[in-house]
């Protein structure tokens, strides 16, 4: 059973619950001041403003935000409270979508995106259409959250599904720390049963990786060397295999943005970020190649951006208007959060880019 | 002038020692880069040796800068105090040893 530690901003009715009040954080303090330079003018040091983009290459569909857990930096303020979820209706037009797009990827995300009820009706539809990559972001404990999932991993391999999973530790106490209590030994499992069945085993097709990002207010470090220690633990201790680790910076929004400000860690973070700022990391910015779709239809640059309702800027603003031509060559839509993607070596749902 | 003699944000300044000597404060950066590079240990290890030495040198910045960077790297607390245990026991054997010199002089002026 997983202890839940969190409750998400909704649920506590926080302020931060409006996305206006996060982009006003974002946008006065250190960034007003003169202190930190804002995004804006930092890409444009390097002649990158305005950021543009370019050829669709990933679909990224958000079918929910219900999640079966509370992890304390969930930056979609996903949990069992949040009913928003993807009609039948929607996802038939972005099925219209899939068939015609020119991505090669398919993102699936939430929440839990396996909650939805037409979860796995939408995963055969969108299977026939055979995209190259077709990823459902799913985060282990659902497949041991209750009998009615315990097929998932059959269901995957059946759909030839890639499986993108958060793992913020190969110890018991930072995973449950950041996920809830109960999340390691459960993860474990379900990564135990993934394998079983050649998922994420060395050469085979079914792949599986995993997400790394920190359990607190610092940066991931390299991504290679994490891997390695990712590997090595797992392996010696519950003899998983997976095949990549991506590892992801924690973007300074929604429930991570409540925990800097709470732990008095905002400004050094942010400086962190800053400090770090990368400007070749932003010519591969996953915005530039990603569009993420929100679960009543809405077209946002990418996940952040949807969570803090800062639509695309282009004529096309819903699934039913779908143009990817029309798409291409926007202006990205930037706030201070986006140094989050460009800091090192940078950050992106496929980890790191530069 | 400040009221402490640390200060945390002072920390990022630190690349500014160059400013009043270009030539040995970038020797010195280029070194120091260098050290920290993979080799025949890890870039993991020399950080816990890092972190280690910061202890024993009782340098605030270094704790500061060696403590995120071993969270960077997903080293534990664990391992963090472990590595600050054998900083002590060094620390602490240091002057412990002493105690022969101690010893083997009263033992000539008294024995």
């Amino acid at each position: 059973m997983i202890k839940v530690k969190t409750q998400s901003l909704h649920k506590r009715e926080s302020l931060l619950v409006q996305s206006k009040r996060q982009l006003e954080i974002l946008s006065n303090g250190i960034f007003q001041n003169g202190e930190l330079p804002k995004f804006k003018e930092k890409i444009a040091e390097t002649n990158q403003f305005p950021l543009k983009a370019k050829k669709l290459e990933i679909l990224q569909i958000n079918v929910g935000y219900m999640c079966n857990q509370v992890c304390e930096h969930c930056h979609v303020d996903a949990g069992p409270d949040r009913k928003e979820i993807m009609t039948k209706e929607t996802m038939l037009q972005c099925l219209e979508v899939i068939k015609n797009t020119g991505a090669h990827t398919l993102d699936l995300t939430g929440g839990a995106p396996e909650m939805n009820p037409h979860f796995r009706w939408f995963v055969e539809e969108a299977s026939k259409a055979g995209i190259k990559d077709f990823i459902v972001r799913s985060n282990l404990t659902i497949i041991r959250a209750n009998k009615k999932y315990y097929d998932l991993p059959e269901f995957f391999k059946k759909h030839n599904v890639h499986v993108v999973s958060s793992m913020p530790h190969w110890t018991r106490g930072k995973t449950d720390k950041q996920r809830g209590d109960g999340v390691f030994d459960k993860s474990i499992k379900a990564l135990q049963e993934l394998n079983a069945i050649g998922y994420g085993m060395p050469n085979s097709s079914l792949r599986l990786d995993l997400v790394y990002n920190p359990s607190g207010a610092f940066l991931p470090g390299n991504q290679a060397s994490m891997e390695k220690d990712f590997k090595k633990a797992l392996l010696e201790d519950f003899g998983i295999q997976f095949h990549n680790l991506f590892a992801i910076t924690n973007l300074p929004i929604s429930r991570f943005l409540d925990y800097l400000i709470a732990s008095e860690n905002y400004e050094d973070y942010m400086y962190q970020l800053v400090d770090a700022y990368n400007p070749d990391a932003v010519t591969n910015v996953m915005c530039t190649n990603t569009l993420s779709i929100s679960w009543d239809g809405y077209l946002y640059d990418c996940d952040f951006n949807q969570m803090l309702e800062l639509p695309v800027n282009s004529k096309v603003k819903h699934i039913s208007q779908y143009n990817e031509e029309l798409l291409e060559g926007r202006n990205i839509v930037i706030s201070q959060h986006c140094y989050g993607c460009t800091a090192g070596a940078g950050s992106s749902c496929q980890g790191t880019v530069a | 002038m400040s009221k402490t003699y640390y200060d945390p944000a002072d920390l990022r300044k630190f690349g500014k020692i160059t400013d009043w000597s270009e030539e040995l404060g970038n020797k010195f950066f280029d070194y120091y880069g260098k050290v920290f590079e993979e080799g025949a240990l890890t870039a993991r290890e020399k950080s816990l040796i890092a972190l280690a030495v910061s202890h024993t040198e009782q340098c605030p910045y270094c704790i500061d800068a060696y403590t995120k960077d071993g969270l960077e790297r997903g080293i534990t607390k664990e391992e963090m105090m472990e590595a600050i245990h054998v900083g002590a026991a060094i620390k602490s054997g240091a002057t412990l040893v002493h105690g022969v010199q101690m010893m083997n002089k009263v033992n000539k002026l008294d024995g």
